[in-house]
């Protein structure tokens, strides 16, 4: 019946021929709720997950030892030196935060626009970017060796040395930006897990998961008023949001932008690193959808429609910051100024040329692929492209910290950078905690959010359609 | 140690990583164990505590440091400190106000008047004595880091008698015992072997001993002394006699390999007198400098014309020059095609200075040379003018050479009863085919004094720890004659005694104090009554500034009392530093026939050259940390000498793939140098304007106990030197074994990139266009600024004008800074990182060809911009602007971000990686300037024109309620510099001599078109070409490449 | 189904929220407090010394100038603590028997310093000029407190940059002629709003708060 109704729809229908659907056919809600928190309260832990976690866990406790020797003996432990001040550091900060915009991307302005094929994803898309922005809070703090001091120096607080932070310099202001972000995303992020954590609250069986459940579920009955009210807050949420996800990427790339090094001193660098940080974020998201609905038998719910769009922002996002490769070369010979010129000269040609090149094989050409639906429909393939674009992005805040660095505006003061296993461990490590984290997220909270689900499948269409 | 298996290790890592060019970085290898064992090796602990220093310090000490910096705003509580006064203060010292005292360095025959800075009696910092004429106020490296050398933690530190510990005065009763031993055979087994002896009162006490015992023998020996000077001049003159130059009254000057301004203490002199004819202010009445040199000097640098040629042939060079301007007695040697050209021009510029021109030659050239270069001054009637000729400022000069073979021969012959050795060491520095170490074994009872226990001392029964001089009464005379007193500025640390005392104990009158020594000495030559009204007052150094004479710290003031004629004399000597009327009167001389004679041996093949190591000297300073750290001039090595080769010669054997660039990053190649049965493995390190096949190696390295910082550093090349080549060997075979090692080098990049920020006009081409120097391609208009208005600087404005017409890279300033504001030492290992920390570079650009290119230094300190880009992007405000314009850094504020470093152009910035400071050795706490915080680890830090002296200034200006006046605030790099390229003062006030300079056209900021706005302004440099030799189109100025 | 919570959680959720705020924000005040105690400070903390010295009997009741013992307040950066003589000069004399100053006595005999506890101890990064001070009109009264009233010694200020800074921002506050520098227990004849401003002008005071004015 339900089904016959379905087809019937004709806008479905027209849907249907063009593009895959959301959601499979044939679900209701009961299939809906149970096969998502079922992977939460029924379904057994897979031996699976526990080789990935051991695996990311170890990776964290090897984060945890470097740490400890960076605090002992300094940053003096990585491959820092001057002129390169910032390497690893503050590649990986920027990466980081870069992946954690997806999130707030799919679940505040796709949420906005109205964009029904985010509700499958936005659930751990967002927790992917707590995930993410907590790793990359750890570099700004550590990078200084001594972050006992950075901790409450570079907060604005009456001390007794009648001292304020400088007011002007980004990494304030990067302070600011990043606070915010991760506490919105946090907020963002809980609110739509409330309701569905009553779900669980009421659909689970031992006594402790029902309490559990039940205080982060803050006594949510579901009832209208709550409905009414939790649609209200998340919507203002989203709001909020929304401008941060410019916003906290704009201030990064001050870090850059405000300085006088040539290539950094630019000012297409907000919307190029904003496009950029969309751009590796969607690559993230897939590189975990893809596994996570395989392992856990999502395809219904993470459909190829997902698959599609999330490639066609990567293609979009991808040209957008292909532009900016463009421009960088471009403005350094239009400006015929000799230090521009000789950092893009040195960026093609220097001693870190493959890593240029690498990165515009991948970032500008790779990405054509995207073009393709028949790439599109590879989900092997899209697995390793999101992989590779996650390493591109990678390398182009390596080109853009390491080669302006290294050769700027007087030639005595040249040198050469090289990381230290030490930068490879702090790396990797950061790896180790999002993943240890997103495992653990993947198997104590439903990954998609259930109630929104429960609005896509076609019983709700019905609902709606007969009043 | 077996290096060479270390190196093997390396060698093997090295080239499994040599597929991945792009990490162009020790790093790829610096983690294996291999390269740790390595490193360990070549730096033993105290080293590798500086490379690592927080191995051996605890977690908590280092957050106790750290907080301790963050200051008391956390909660921190201040550790409790105790205040010990004295028990009676000495009259004169007042807490917190450092006292200067007059003393001088003896060094290689010679001296240098000094000024130490005392803080409550310790010795802090050490400046030139502008009353001294050796000095005139500026010093050079060595005299800078011989505070290091004082609180070296690794000087001996007690008598020994087979490695046991024994008091002096057993080694007194040695002595004696031996005396009267040879009382019977005239003293037929007595040797004393020292280095070049400059003090009156020693070689009085060695004449005083040879004249008991008229059979015993006194040798000298300077592994790098003046042999061939000295010889040269008996070749002319038939007599020992010291050139004295007047290059201040030259206006031409030819130097035949000689580094007139940089060797030696003379070089101080030297580098002022020239500069006194070139500096910016110098106006037209430029002199012009023609340098023939095998290797590329800091004097060549300066030069007008260089031309480089093999050693063989400049001695030809001299002939061919001597018979084009009619010097009787020489005929012209065969010369170069190139060296020809020059010829005629040269010649023509000499005779139209008649008496206005000098002919220097350099210690390096055989005594015939010289001979020939006395002949061509006498010639030119430049004698009594520009050169005259005193006795020498060595008390016995002799031909040291045969000297010492003559030694070791009677020491092989079992001739040698008993060898004193007074300070040097012979061991290491002898040609190596005297053997000098197996002939000591010969010789029954030998003892040693110095200030380590060196190979030397290794092999004699009795080592005597010798007061370093800051430790001790003695006196010395320099170039010029002048003696000074020297005194001690700290009761020695190690109770080493003088060389002095331990001559006394030969002597009839037995041990005595040195005070007592020298007084005695003194006052017998100037026949003055020590007889005083009262009894002869204590020791009492006089202190020279602030006012009268004082008491050292701690030892109590005698009460004030009648004066014998003598000590009133005496006072005053001690307090201006030098006995007056002590400099040389002019001795006539006659040449002598025949002096041109001696032929230097034709060369053959590539021809390796010897000189003392512009660092570490003969090795002497080996264990310096400073010295070894100091990028050398030319080649921007620290920590190692290397074979320096010419680009061209090394693309012939096939040294070097890659493009020049790479070649002059730090990965040197090695090779194997043979001459007969004699080898050495050595890295070559590319040179540009070194001679054609010619290779320069530098002495002083590969020391095997030189201490934990100097041991096993760089590559001991005494191997090739042998008694009969000790300035060159020709003939050498280069073999290229494949290895390479790796030399940290501080600045790996040496050519402009066509940047104009080294400026350059001939003299011609500024008087054509007076404005070149400030022509400012890329400055935007001051008009576009959105901040209308400027701060106004009412009261001081600080800036700093540095004049690269004289600057030679002498690096005095470099080390000055060092010690001045405590500057770490942080070791190969972190050097090749690039993560030195000195305040103060000195950057050097090659220009123009390869094979002889014009080389430029430029100092760079930190510009203290007015719109400063580091200010603006600091989080917490550590670094700000201070009302007087000044960048300060905050080093307690610091949280390390590295923000300020990035963002700033001239990276002047330095960043404690690690905890550079050495908090845990006693001797260097007591080093360390009490006016300037020590910085912990994980702050940045840079220079900040010294605003220690800049605030000690304006207290003392209000106190006496004026201004501070123009010249009374001297950094501590301007206070060094020989040439006087540094001047610092108020640009606020137009009479200062800063502002002055700034207002002159040669004026020009670095980088102006990022609109830093710098307080440090460069002054261009004018050439002084011969247009014979250099038509105006072939020059070059920087700013017409590139743009 | 059966309740999972009883009421009272509802009450529980909301005070926690409310728990967690006064928390974090009771934290940060300790933080603040703790910083600026006495304890941190050290301030008017007694502190066991070699010798019960008391300023009170010396400076109150002898009137003993500052300077005699302090020598170098006027030309040095450091005030100077007496060498062991000074105290001779009088105890040779006066109480040359009293117990209580055999250390002295000890000191002088044995040529060994005493050695005091720092009482007004700056950190090292913090460069401090008495002289400077002194000749612009600071009384030893505004940092060191009433030392004529201290039987032993004692840190009257927190001697934190914000105290510092306060005088360096407003000197008219504090400057007094210079005649009355060591006097203790000064009044300004004068408001000192009114003198005050006249003292600044005629000693060209600058309340210099450039950073290298202190750190360096």
């Amino acid at each position: 019946m339900a089904a016959k109704e379905h087809v019937q729809d004709p806008a479905e229908a027209a849907l249907l021929q063009r593009t895959p659907a959301v959601i499979a056919p044939g679900h209701t809600f009961e299939s809906v709720t149970d096969s998502i928190a079922g992977v939460v309260l029924t379904k057994r832990t897979t031996l699976g997950w526990f080789f990935g976690f051991a695996l990311a866990f170890s990776l964290l406790m090897l984060l945890n030892l470097t740490i400890g020797k960076l605090l002992m003996e300094g940053i003096g432990i990585w491959g820092n030196n001057v002129p390169v001040g910032w390497a690893f550091d503050i590649i990986n900060f920027v990466w980081w935060i870069g992946i954690g915009h997806a999130g707030t991307l799919i679940s505040a302005i796709l949420l906005l626009f109205r964009q029904q094929w985010r509700t499958s994803i936005n659930r751990f898309a967002e927790a992917m970017t707590l995930f993410a922005v907590a790793c990359a809070a750890m570099f700004p703090l550590l990078h200084t060796g001594r972050p006992w001091l950075a901790v409450y120096w570079l907060f604005p607080y009456p001390n007794s040395m009648g001292l304020w932070p400088q007011f002007r310099s980004p990494l304030i202001w990067d302070v600011f930006a990043v606070s915010t972000y991760g506490t919105v995303s946090a907020l963002f992020w809980f609110t739509g897990l409330v309701p569905d954590m009553a779900t669980l609250r009421d659909k689970a069986t031992s006594p402790v998961a029902k309490r559990i459940f039940g205080m982060v579920a803050l006594g949510w009955r579901g009832s209208a008023r709550h409905w009414q009210r939790y649609e209200m807050a998340y919507l203002l949420l989203a709001g909020i949001s929304t401008p941060l996800v410019l916003s906290v990427h704009s201030v990064v790339s001050f870090d850059f932008a405000v300085s006088v090094l040539p290539g950094w001193h630019a000012t297409i660098f907000p919307p190029y690193f904003v496009a950029g940080a969309i751009y590796s974020g969607f690559a993230m998201v897939m590189t975990l959808a893809i596994p996570l609905r395989k392992f856990y038998g999502l395809e219904d719910f993470i459909t190829m429609r997902h698959i599609h769009n999330m490639t066609k922002v990567m293609l979009a996002t991808g040209m957008i910051v292909a532009y900016g490769y463009a421009n960088e070369a471009f403005f350094a010979w239009y400006s015929a100024n000799p230090y521009e010129g000789y950092m893009m000269l040195n960026r093609m040609t220097g001693p870190y040329a493959f890593f240029y090149w690498s990165l515009i094989a991948i970032n500008a050409a790779m990405i054509q692929l995207f073009w393709f639906r028949s790439v599109r429909d590879n989900i092997p393939l899209l697995f390793v492209l999101s992989l590779l674009v996650n390493v591109g992005m990678w390398l182009e805040r390596f080109i853009i910290i390491v080669t302006s660095l290294h050769r700027d505006f007087l030639p005595s003061s040249w040198d050469m950078y090289a990381p230290t296993r030490w930068d490879f461990a702090m790396f990797a490590g950061t790896i180790g905690l999002f993943f240890s984290l997103f495992f653990l997220f993947v198997r104590f909270v439903p990954a998609i959010a259930i109630f929104e689900m429960r609005t896509i499948v076609p019983e709700a269409k019905l609902k709606e359609h007969h009043g | 140690m077996n290096q060479s298996n270390d190196i093997e290790a390396l060698r093997a890592r090295l080239d499994g990583t040599r597929g991945r060019e792009y990490w162009r970085s020790l790093e790829a290898v610096a983690e294996t164990p291999e390269f740790k064992e390595f490193l360990h090796r070549e730096f033993p602990s105290n080293a590798s505590e500086w490379l690592d220093p927080v191995g051996r310090r605890s977690f908590l000490k280092l957050m106790g440091a750290s907080l301790s910096l963050a200051g008391v705003s956390a909660c921190t509580r201040q550790p409790i400190e105790e205040i010990v006064p004295y028990v009676r203060q000495p009259e004169e010292l007042v807490p917190g106000k450092p006292l200067f005292y007059a003393t001088a360095m003896p060094f290689a025959g010679s001296a240098l008047g000094l000024l130490v800075e005392s803080h409550e009696g310790r010795p802090t910092k050490i400046e030139g004595n502008p009353d001294h004429p050796s000095s005139r106020g500026a010093t050079d490296i060595y005299a800078q880091a011989a505070i290091l050398g004082l609180y070296d933690p690794d000087r001996s530190q007690t008598t020994t008698n087979l490695g046991e510990i024994k008091p002096f005065s057993a080694f007194v009763e040695a002595a004696r015992a031996v005396v009267s031993g040879q009382g019977s055979k005239q003293g037929g087994g007595l040797r004393i072997l020292s280095e070049t002896v400059a003090s009156p009162t020693l070689a009085a006490q060695i004449e005083a001993l040879l004249k008991r015992f008229p059979a015993a023998k006194w040798v000298q020996w300077e592994p790098v002394g003046r042999h061939n000077a000295r010889e040269g001049s008996r070749l002319a003159f038939g007599e020992y006699v010291e050139p004295q130059y007047a290059i201040e009254k030259a206006d031409v000057i030819l130097s035949l390999d000689s580094d007139f301004m940089c060797a030696g203490p003379a070089g101080v002199r030297h580098s002022r007198a020239f500069a006194s004819r070139r500096r910016a202010e110098t106006g037209t009445a430029r002199n012009r400098l023609y340098a023939v040199e095998s290797t590329p000097t800091n004097t060549g640098t300066r030069a007008d014309h260089r031309l480089p040629l093999k050693p063989s042939e400049i001695d030809g060079f001299a002939r061919a020059l001597a018979a084009q301007l009619g010097v009787e007695g020489v005929t012209a040697g065969t010369v170069s095609d190139a060296a020809r050209k020059w010829l005629g021009p040269l010649a023509k510029d000499l005779q139209g200075a008649r008496g206005r021109g000098v002919v220097i030659v350099g210690e390096g050239q055989p005594a015939a040379v010289h001979a020939i270069g006395h002949a061509i001054n006498a010639a030119l009637g430049n004698v009594g003018e520009t050169v005259t000729y005193t006795q020498t400022p060595e008390a016995a000069p002799s031909d040291q050479r045969a000297g010492l073979r003559e030694l070791v021969g009677e020491m092989n012959a079992g001739k040698v009863d008993f060898l004193l050795v007074l300070g040097g060491n012979p061991v290491y520095t002898a040609p190596s085919d005297l053997q000098f170490g197996a002939a000591l074994h010969k010789v029954k009872l030998r003892a040693h004094v110095g200030l380590y226990e060196d190979e030397t001392a290794a092999l004699c029964q009795w080592h005597i720890p010798e007061a370093h001089f800051l430790e001790m009464w003695g006196d010395a005379r320099s170039d010029d004659g002048t003696v000074t007193i020297v005194q001690p500025l700290i009761a020695p640390l190690y109770n080493g005694k003088s060389l002095v005392e331990v001559m006394a104990a030969f002597s009839e009158a037995g041990a005595r104090a040195g005070y007592d020594l020298v007084r005695e000495h003194w006052a017998a030559q100037t026949g003055l009554s020590t007889e005083a009204v009262a009894p002869a007052p204590a020791p009492q150094p006089a202190a020279t500034a602030p006012g009268a004479p004082a008491a050292p710290a701690g030892v109590a003031a005698a009460p004030s009392q009648p004066l014998s004629p003598f000590d009133r004399e005496w006072r005053r000597w001690l307090h201006d530093g030098l006995v007056p009327n002590t400099a040389f009167a002019p001795k006539p001389v006659t040449l002598q026939a025949g002096f041109a004679k001696a032929a230097a041996p034709a060369g053959q093949g590539l021809e390796v050259v010897f000189r003392p190591d512009p660092s570490v000297y003969d090795g002497r300073f080996a264990n310096n940390g400073w010295l070894q750290e100091l990028p050398k001039a030319l080649t921007k090595l620290t920590w190692d000498n290397a074979a320096l080769i010419a680009p061209a010669t090394a693309d012939r054997l096939g040294l070097f793939k890659g493009e020049a660039d790479e070649a002059f990053a730090s990965k040197a190649p090695v090779v194997e140098l043979k001459k007969g049965d004699r080898t050495l493995r050595v890295p070559v390190w590319l040179v540009p304007g070194q001679a054609p096949d010619t290779l320069t190696l530098h002495l002083g390295y590969g020391r095997e106990r030189a201490g934990r910082t100097g041991t096993g550093t760089g590559f001991n090349v005494n191997v090739l030197r042998t008694w009969d080549s000790q300035d060159v060997v020709n003939g050498v075979e280069l073999v290229a074994t494949g290895d390479t090692y790796q030399l940290a080098s501080t600045q790996d990049h040496w050519s402009l990139e066509g940047r104009n920020l080294v400026r350059v006009a001939t003299a011609a081409e500024f008087a054509a266009d007076p404005g070149f120097a400030d022509k400012r391609e890329l400055v935007a208009d001051r008009a576009l600024t959105m901040y209308k208005s400027d701060w106004k600087y009412e009261g001081y404005a600080w800036g700093m004008a540095i004049d690269q017409n004289v600057c030679n890279g002498c690096n005095a300033c470099v080390v000055a800074c060092q010690a001045e504001n405590n500057v770490p030492v942080v070791g190969k290992s972190q050097v090749l990182n690039g993560r030195e920390m000195h305040w103060l570079r000195v950057d050097r650009y090659f220009t123009g060809e390869l094979d002889n290119p014009d080389t430029y230094h430029q100092p760079m300190p930190c510009q203290q911009c007015e719109g400063a880009p580091c200010e603006v992007v600091c989080p917490v405000a550590a670094t700000t602007h201070s009302d007087e314009g000044l960048n300060d850094m905050v080093y307690n504020r610091c949280v390390g971000t590295r923000y300020c470093s990035n963002n700033c152009p001239y990276k002047v910035r330095r960043f404690n990686f690690l905890l550079y400071q050495d908090f845990d050795t006693p001797s260097l706490k007591l080093m360390r300037n009490p006016d300037v915080t020590v910085r912990s680890r994980g702050v940045m830090e840079k220079c900040t024109y010294c605003v220690q002296r800049i605030n000690q200034a304006r207290v003392t200006a209000k106190l006496d309620d004026r201004q501070i006046r123009d010249g009374e605030v001297v950094t501590a790099c301007q206070a060094a510099c020989p040439t006087d390229a540094i001047v610092f003062g108020n640009i606020n006030d137009p009479e200062s001599r800063v502002a002055k300079l700034k207002k002159s056209p040669l004026n020009y900021a670095l980088l102006a078109e990022l609109n830093t706005r710098p307080r440090t302004t460069y002054m261009a440099v004018v050439r002084n070409p011969n247009v014979e030799l250099e038509p105006p189109s072939a020059s070059h100025a920087e700013g017409e490449e590139g743009h | 189904m059966s309740q999972i919570f009883d009421r009272s959680a509802n009450f529980l959720s909301k005070a926690s929220l409310g728990a967690v705020l006064l928390l974090v924000g009771g934290l940060i005040g300790l933080v603040m407090v703790i910083g600026r105690s006495s304890y941190v400070t050290r301030a008017n903390e007694f502190i066991e010394q070699p010798i019960q010295f008391s300023h009170l009997h010396h400076v109150g009741d002898d009137g003993i100038d500052c300077r005699y013992c302090h020598t170098s307040v006027e030309t040095s950066s450091f005030a100077g603590i007496p060498p062991t003589k000074t105290c001779m000069n009088c105890h040779s004399q006066l109480w040359n028997q009293a117990p209580i100053l055999e250390p002295v006595r000890a000191s002088f005999r044995d040529d060994r310093p005493l050695r005091w506890v720092r009482v007004h101890d700056l950190p090292d990064f913090v460069y401090f000029n008495h002289s400077i001070h002194v000749k612009k009109g600071m009384g030893c009264e505004t940092c060191h407190g009433r030392v004529d009233q201290m039987p032993l010694m004692r840190q009257q200020n927190t001697l934190q940059m914000t105290w510092c800074l306060d005088c360096h921002r407003n000197p008219e506050k504090y400057v007094r002629p210079r005649s009355e520098v060591v006097t203790m227990g000064y009044k300004p004849p004068v408001p000192q709003s009114v003198i005050g401003a006249q003292l600044v002008k005629e000693y060209g005071i600058r309340g210099n708060t450039s950073c290298s004015t202190c750190h360096r």
